[in-house]
């Protein structure tokens, strides 16, 4: 097979050609080429022009000590100063909680949907809903909690309310994920455990969770880079607070993204706006360092089958 | 990222009569190894009941014992030839799987719970706004909630969020098949994998920073395509340009929200065309196809189920999106009120619940814009589920749906 892929280009050019290409046929060829060539320019133009932006009038406070230890405690929008502690903890303390109540249920989750319900009805539901779940969009997830934990509880706009909405979006990434690393554990593995007369439960805690570790690793990596983003929730379950608020069940919270919702309408304002853009920077690299890590996690912990 | 091939109808056959196998050969070793603690003695255990645990599988395993048979087999010769190594096998028992199962199965029933309260809580909280809605709500384009005479409707917010994520769609698709395209088949080797990477970054960039980005870098720059736009189709209500340079319209959300669907559009149509099969593509080349009429005959026949599905999963993606809409378009006012032209502002359903999430003070209040949300969920669960059942019925490939229809009929009968 890899022989033939090695050869394809000589099918491909003008030589083998047999019948002769009519002016048409090459002209039609090379136009295709050129507007799929053309689409991805197409595509990586956004992406180079938001990192420039967001890099070149972002990168100069991040550069400061201050902006990795202060809060905005008494700064207005005409001064400079102050940093994002408050908000890179607030966003930290909630993905974390999101996680810690994410990851469990996503990995049992992908743990019945491979190992128990494979194949049944039920399983097909689960899987379905999983789907649905991956599409509810952020706003919703944030309404949804929004009628139990405020209308219907009476509970304060709180970071853990935040977290609660997280988690809608964040189980179907790492379920999903973990799914497919358990697919890919060899069935012999798990046969050989069995002979050694190991129940089922050890055998998946011991034998198949530690085998696909590496990709779960990585659903949770990019399932955290999913909700840090997130704003919606943010905007609706706990109200911004400049101040260093470490307490998920208590008071308003900062965060980077209303962080940034904060001020984005006084970018006329210079310190405003560097504020900003270097809040939109400190967001990029967590999420984008999150995503790189679990890039080279999945590549150094792939499952190698025989 | 959820893949198509999450439901890939050839291996479920085999899966379900693997899964069947597995319990048994285990439950089997259990009950006989079950009632003693001590571990150490299991080996002897195991040899001193094999023989009836070999004659158990052979009458319990039924037609097919050839699979199951040798493997217990062998395991109890194997443990008796080696009486004398101490083996940590763990506590032997049903407690600990039982436990297992039912808390694997819980966090399954979890995901299903949760889906449901979603749709039942949003709807609990909705139903009293509604009655007391003294407008259509899904007519009208008032949204007056709270009040004595609360009047809201959806139709206007209805509008915007289909017509923007359509547009969003129809921009977003064709790039994402060459992109795709350009990754499959196109890049050289080498470089596949760091564009496929580079394209996937574009998901991870939070929505925030391209509503921001596109109405303060983007949006400039497309002035002159909404200008010229109008000038050309302007006679169609959907392109007249109100007076005004105003760029954070619709046009402008719908190119945005193309952008951040692209990532998830492409990832999707790629996996399904690189599973194109190497006969149909060198088959195309061997008859003196072109690279181009390759790709047109065998490639995208293939795909297109899946770049359908992929789509839709896109146009729910943008239905939803928020904050990156809500910073960009402009609310109508009376300066500058509502109008059906995409090169208008306006709200989506999302941009509004955010934009007005300091008036949940009231239950009345709050009920409409819960209402809103039901609605959004409705419509981002149908388009969900449409993607999802398009791939179901139509694996890779045009002639699946057939095989597909004799394999679930052929499963229905064996389970």
């Amino acid at each position: 097979m890899t022989a033939i892929a090695e050869n394809k280009p000589a099918y491909d050019g003008q030589a083998l050609d047999l019948t002769g290409k009519s002016g048409a046929r090459a002209f039609k060829n090379t136009l295709a080429t050129v507007l799929i060539v053309l689409a991805f320019v197409i595509a990586m133009i956004p992406l180079l022009w938001i990192l420039g932006t967001v890099i070149s009038k972002g990168y100069h406070l991040l550069l400061s000590a201050d902006w990795w230890s202060q809060s905005q405690r008494g700064i207005t929008v005409r001064r400079e100063g102050g940093g994002a502690y408050h908000a890179i903890m607030g966003t930290l303390i909630m993905s974390l909680i999101t996680a810690l109540i994410a990851v469990p249920i996503a990995v049992l989750g992908a743990v019945y949907l491979v190992e128990y319900g494979k194949g049944t009805r039920a399983a097909r539901v689960v899987s379905f809903m999983i789907d649905i779940l991956t599409g509810v969009p952020s706003i919703v997830a944030a309404l949804f909690i929004y009628a139990v934990w405020i209308t219907i509880f009476g509970f304060n706009r709180v970071g853990f309310a935040v977290s609660l909405s997280l988690v809608l979006l964040m189980l179907p990434v790492v379920l999903r994920s973990t799914e497919e690393m358990l697919k890919l554990v060899p069935d012999e593995l798990r046969e050989a455990s069995y002979a050694l007369g190991v129940p089922k439960w050890k055998t998946i805690m011991k034998v198949v969770v530690p085998t696909a570790f590496g990709g779960i690793v990585t659903g949770v990596m990019l399932g955290l880079a999913r909700v840090m983003g997130e704003t919606a929730p943010l905007l609706i379950l706990v109200g911004y607070s400049k101040n260093i608020n470490l307490n998920p069940f208590n008071g308003f919270m900062g965060a980077l993204p209303t962080m940034i919702n904060q001020d984005r309408t006084e970018l006329a304002l210079q310190p405003a706006a560097d504020r900003v853009w270097a809040a939109a920077l400190t967001l990029i690299l967590l999420v984008l360092v999150l995503n790189v890590l679990a890039r080279l996690v999945a590549r150094f912990s792939a499952i190698k089958s025989k | 990222m959820s893949s198509p091939d999450g439901t890939a109808p050839p291996d479920r056959p085999d899966g379900t009569a693997a899964g069947q196998e597995e319990p048994k050969i285990e439950d089997l070793v259990h009950e006989d190894a079950g009632p003693t603690p001590r571990f150490e003695d299991l080996a002897e255990e195991h040899a001193e009941h094999e023989a009836e645990l070999s004659a158990e599988v052979m009458t319990e395993s039924g037609p097919e014992p050839a699979a199951a048979d040798p493997a217990v087999a062998a395991t109890g010769t194997a443990v008796a030839t080696e009486p004398g190594k101490k083996m940590e096998l763990g506590p032997v028992g049903h407690l600990g799987d039982r436990l297992f199962s039912a808390f694997a199965r819980g966090s399954g029933g979890l995901v299903v719970l949760i889906v449901a309260f979603v749709g039942i809580f949003l709807l609990a909280l909705a139903i009293p706004a509604l009655a007391d809605d003294k407008s259509s709500f899904l007519f009208s384009r008032i949204w007056e909630p709270g009040g004595d005479q609360p009047r809201f409707g959806i139709a206007a917010m209805f509008y915007t969020t289909v017509v923007s994520s359509i547009i969003a769609m129809l921009i977003a698709v064709p790039v994402a098949i060459g992109v795709a395209l350009f990754i499959t088949y196109y890049a050289p080797k080498r470089l596949a994998q760091p564009v496929a990477y580079a394209v996937d970054l574009l998901a991870a960039v939070p929505s925030i920073i391209y509503g921001l980005w596109g109405i303060l870098f983007f949006a400039p720059i497309l002035l002159p395509v909404i200008n010229g736009l109008s000038d050309a189709l302007g006679w169609i209500p959907l392109f007249e340009k109100p007076p005004g340079d105003n760029v954070g319209v619709v046009f402008t959300a719908s190119v945005v929200l193309a952008i951040m669907i692209l990532p998830v559009v492409t990832a999707i149509s790629r996996e399904i065309f690189a599973q194109t099969p190497i006969a149909h593509r060198e088959g195309a080349l061997a008859l003196g196809a072109t690279k181009w009429e390759m790709i047109r005959m065998s490639v995208l026949p293939y795909g297109r189920s899946g770049v359908v599905s992929a789509s839709m999963l896109g146009l729910g993606r943008a239905l939803g999106e928020t904050v990156a809409v809500l910073i960009i378009l402009s609310v109508p006012n009376g300066n500058d009120p509502w109008n059906s032209s995409i090169f208008a502002g306006g709200e989506t359903f999302a941009s509004k619940i955010a934009n007005n999430a300091a008036e949940f003070d009231s239950p009345e209040k709050t009920g409409a814009y819960i209402a809103a949300g039901l609605v959004l969920f409705v419509v981002t669960f149908l388009v969900n589920s449409a993607a999802r059942i398009i791939v179901d019925r139509s694996g890779p490939g045009g002639r699946r749906p057939r095989r597909k229809r004799g394999a679930g009929v052929a499963q229905g009968a064996s389970s």
